[in-house]
């Protein structure tokens, strides 16, 4: 018995390694997936990567082509949508975390909050269109109200229209529930013992929040609101809904400008059956991959440098 | 707001500008001499609908060093975070009957429960230092209550770590990490910035049960020198500990108290047959 | 109140900041109820999005130019055709069915896979092994969607799909679904690992002193034990292979058909919202409100898939917290 293997024990031993190397098939298709995604986008799209591409504006010639708007336009974009879904979503994990109690109520708007995580952003496009590119279908006359000179950095109009302010507001409808689930978990990761001791030095509920647990889990949420902003910089569905152009020849000067975005452009360029623009929405990818690898490594990095164990 | 101004003490920070944690308590010594700090009658309290103390009477003195010992879950955490109110933080919990502190009612709902933990400092089982550096933990506590100056703060936290005898291993280190220090370091910066806020007492939940013998008996040595100018209430399970460190003792068992008095003569001649099993060690 | 200013204005002279009860108290109260705000203005949105969508929803089935739109011809209509000819019709399921399609080879692919990369990961893979894999795992989560339609379009279908049968066109419903599967491995993968590391580890140890392999631990052990998570996880990411937009609008086609034919081209329900939204259609139109009811029905599809998720992933938590 202790000697020999039983006929068994042998089958019970080949399905374990038989196992083992289809979960390493799994992993390695996984790799190589990655691996012929970058290198076909790169053979694809190297040679029309240059100086004069990312400073051109869109034209029908394939060779006279650039992204300046639709870079520009990404970055106008995300800076709206960050401004907004950043105060917004850690403001609510703050509200649900450390202020409200357990009942009935916050468990519906927890399970709300992650069912509108599951809606599918093209449907946040047709609630941005309808709530700010057309404020409900408020009427207001031949003309949208307006505030200011056009030209200047100040210009508001309502309904803002399919505007660079509309589209940063939209991404930011797409980007808040993952926002608060994030900041949400940064939040409950905070060892409760370091909110007991500040409460038992006289803080009040804010002083806690603002002095303890708020620092302590800020490492996390900025991780959290770099992959969100990754997310938003990638969406093209939502802005596609409210009227994002596909052709811009300026680059935005105020909240009220017409835009475009990189991924708006990839998939023009992409849905055309020449195959010269193929190599520009690969050029165009590229820079986006490169603008998202920045990203990355910016949260990679507040990973390993800020994030310090809380507790010893 | 009766409460709040009855709750503004000597030794607040606005009126004494950065002294001593100990000397102002030598101050207001001479106004608040042998009496009871704590004083408890009929105390039940509860979690939910399960009773955890029942019918409590209890005098705990002003500047002595009280121990309540009894087997886990006999109430006596329990009892001391009703002394500052900590059990505001748990939802259900509740308490009936009188619990003061120098004649405050601290079970009124109307309480400046604030403005109470600046007066009871608390100490934790588990080390529980933010992580920030030495000096912004000691300076946690000053900071919540007015602004200081730079020189100002550096004297107190100064004060407030040769208190808690832990100044001469961190004076060339107060920037760096307090997740740096070793547990029972740890445990005593607690203790100094539960002192840095001027406390006129200060509550130990089993402040020694989660380090080594030898921080163990630094913390215990902390308690003996710190008698001289707080109230302190330990909770503790270990034996010895309270009778080495305390003045007094009290013994709970399932919620009651079940005998008080001095220390020397609770372990050498209890009046309770369940106090002499539990001291001896015969059950718990 | 004026006696109460002064105080306080006196206090923050000599403290720099208020320290009576009173004032503190309306001080944390606005913060809390600042905050609260936020937290409605966020729950809100559903509300908003089921109104917008509700209304104009209503507005398709009651309008009076098409009297023959109900919701039986909507939902059991099997010919989809709002563009074409004198008379058009507006029957959802060749859609749903595109959708359907599309989404069920995007998970045969990501499914298997994904969970078995993460038995690897949480079972086998070394600490350095597994950081890397996250590694490669979390960038494949970052590419935007419109990446894998390009690469379904210029690289699924041409090199992979086209060598291997001539039945596949330029767009198909096969290359899709393969680029959606790619997008939703990541999470697939690393929700499932997390339902995977969550099973304690007495329960490996358990199996272990009874003499099992490893496969026996994991396939007989772990995952059962993690099954909920594991379901959870599947369906999240299956509602997000419902809701893509980008990948199936470049590489499935633009022709609604009721078919099961991976090779056909099809249109799922986002891809006929993305034809209307880019303007094909008057803004006023019949086929621009039809876009609203299609909206709906994937927004009530999504949802209810996300609740369930979100119900099972509750159930699993519980049983380990």
């Amino acid at each position: 018995m202790m000697g020999g293997k039983t006929i068994a024990t042998t089958r019970r031993l080949m399905s374990n390694r038989l196992f083992l190397y289809g979960c390493l098939t799994a992993t390695s298709i996984a790799m190589l997936v990655l691996g012929v995604l970058m290198i076909s986008i790169a053979l694809e799209g190297w040679s029309s990567v240059s100086w004069r591409f990312l400073d051109s504006f869109a034209s029908r010639k394939a060779a006279q082509a650039g992204i300046k708007a639709p870079l520009v336009g990404s970055l106008w974009v995300c800076a709206i949508c960050a401004l907004v879904a950043l105060p917004m979503g850690i403001g609510t994990a703050i509200y649900l975390e450390e202020f409200a109690k357990r009942s009935r109520l916050k468990h519906l708007i927890q399970l709300n909050i992650s069912n509108l995580s599951g809606v599918p952003s093209i449907v946040y496009g047709i609630l941005a269109l309808a709530a700010f590119v057309r404020f409900f279908g408020v009427s207001t006359g031949d003309a949208p109200w307006s505030i200011g000179d056009p030209e200047s950095l100040f210009f508001v109009q309502f309904p803002f229209g399919p505007s660079v302010l509309a589209g940063g507001l939209t991404l930011a409808l797409v980007v808040l529930p993952i926002m608060i689930i994030a900041s949400q978990e940064a939040f409950r990761a905070v060892p409760q013992s370091l909110r007991q001791g500040a409460l038992a030095l006289g803080s009040t509920p804010w002083q806690v929040i603002w002095r303890v647990s708020f620092p302590a889990a800020l490492p996390t949420i900025m991780t959290g609101a770099i992959l969100a902003m990754s997310r938003a910089i990638g969406e093209a569905a939502p802005l596609l809904v409210i009227g994002g152009f596909l052709l811009v020849f300026q680059t935005p000067t105020n909240l009220m400008s017409d835009f475009t975005v990189l991924p708006l452009q990839i998939f023009n360029w992409a849905g055309r059956p020449q195959a010269d623009f193929h190599k520009l929405a690969a050029a165009a990818i590229i820079v986006q991959l490169v603008v998202l690898l920045f990203f990355n490594s910016i949260a990679i990095i507040i990973r390993q440098k800020l994030q310090r164990p809380l507790q010893s | 707001m009766t409460h709040s101004s009855a709750l503004v003490t000597p030794m607040d920070p606005a009126t004494t500008t950065p002294s001593t944690p100990a000397s102002t308590q030598d101050a207001r010594a001479a106004a608040t001499a042998p009496q009871s700090a704590i004083s408890m009658r009929g105390l039940n309290a509860w979690y939910g609908t399960n009773q955890v103390l029942h019918a409590l009477d209890l005098e705990i003195a002003a500047r002595q060093v009280c121990a309540f010992i009894g087997p886990s879950g006999c109430g006596k955490s329990t009892l001391l975070r009703w002394i500052n109110r900590m059990n505001d933080t748990i939802p259900g919990a509740r308490a009936d009957g009188t619990l003061s502190l120098h004649g405050i009612d601290l079970l009124d709902r109307a309480l400046d429960v604030v403005d109470l933990r600046r007066r009871v400092g608390m100490v934790f089982q588990k080390p529980n230092p933010f992580p920030k550096s030495i000096f912004d933990n000691v300076a946690f506590g000053p900071r919540l209550h007015r602004v200081y100056t730079r020189t100002d703060l550096e004297e107190l936290v100064e004060q407030s770590l040769r208190a808690s005898a832990l100044w001469n291993e961190v004076k060339d280190r107060l920037d760096s990490s307090a997740l740096g220090l070793s547990g029972g370091q740890q445990q005593r910066l607690c203790i100094a910035r539960a002192v840095a806020i001027g406390p006129e007492m200060l509550l130990m939940d089993e402040p020694c049960s989660a380090l080594d013998p030898r921080s163990t008996a630094s913390i215990e040595e902390l308690i003996r020198e710190l008698r001289a100018s707080y109230t302190i209430v330990i909770v503790t399970h270990n034996m010895q500990q309270a009778s080495r460190v305390s003045d007094s003792t009290a013994f709970f068992y399932e919620g009651r108290l079940i005998e008080s008095g001095a220390t020397d003569i609770l372990f050498t001649n209890p009046k309770n047959r369940q106090t002499e099993d539990y001291v001896t060690g015969r059950f718990g | 109140m004026i006696a109460v200013a002064a105080r306080t204005a006196a206090e923050i002279a000599q403290r720099g900041r208020p320290c009576s009860l009173r004032v503190r108290t309306l001080i944390e109260g606005s913060i809390k109820y600042l905050l609260w705000s936020l937290t409605f203005l966020s729950v809100a949105t559903t509300a908003v999005i089921i109104a917008v969508l509700a209304s104009e929803t209503y507005g398709f089935f009651t309008t009076t130019d098409h009297p023959e739109i109900s919701l039986w011809t909507f939902f059991c209509g099997t010919e989809w055709s709002p563009l074409l000819g004198a008379e058009p019709m507006f029957g959802v399921l060749p859609l749903v069915a595109g959708t359907l399609l599309v989404t069920t080879i995007a998970g045969v692919v990501a499914l298997p896979i994904g969970l078995m990369t993460a038995i690897y990961l949480s079972e086998y893979a070394t600490a350095r092994r597994r950081t890397l894999l996250k590694a490669v795992l979390e960038i494949l989560a970052g590419v935007p969607t419109v990446v894998y339609g390009f690469f379904a379009l210029t690289f699924i279908t041409p090199y992979l799909l086209q060598p291997f049968s001539s039945a596949f066109g330029t767009y198909n419903a096969m290359s899709a679904g393969i680029a959606v599967g790619i997008m939703i491995l990541p999470i697939v993968c690393s929700l499932s690992e997390d339902a995977l590391r969550a099973v304690p580890q007495s329960l490996r140890d358990g199996a272990y002193a009874l003499g099992s392999t490893k496969f026996d631990v994991s396939a007989k052990v772990v995952v059962p034990a993690a099954l909920s998570g594991i379901v959870a996880a599947f369906l999240l990411a299956l509602t997000r292979a419902i809701g893509e937009t980008m990948i199936v609008a470049l590489a499935a086609g633009g022709l609604a058909q009721l078919t099961a034919n991976p090779t056909a081209q099809v249109q799922t329900m986002t891809a006929y919202m993305v034809q209307i939204f880019l303007g094909d259609a008057p803004a006023a139109g019949i086929e621009y409100k039809s876009s609203y009811a299609v909206a709906f029905t994937l927004f009530l599809i999504t949802f209810f898939l996300t609740w369930i998720g979100a119900i099972v992933l509750r159930r699993y938590r519980e049983e380990y917290e």
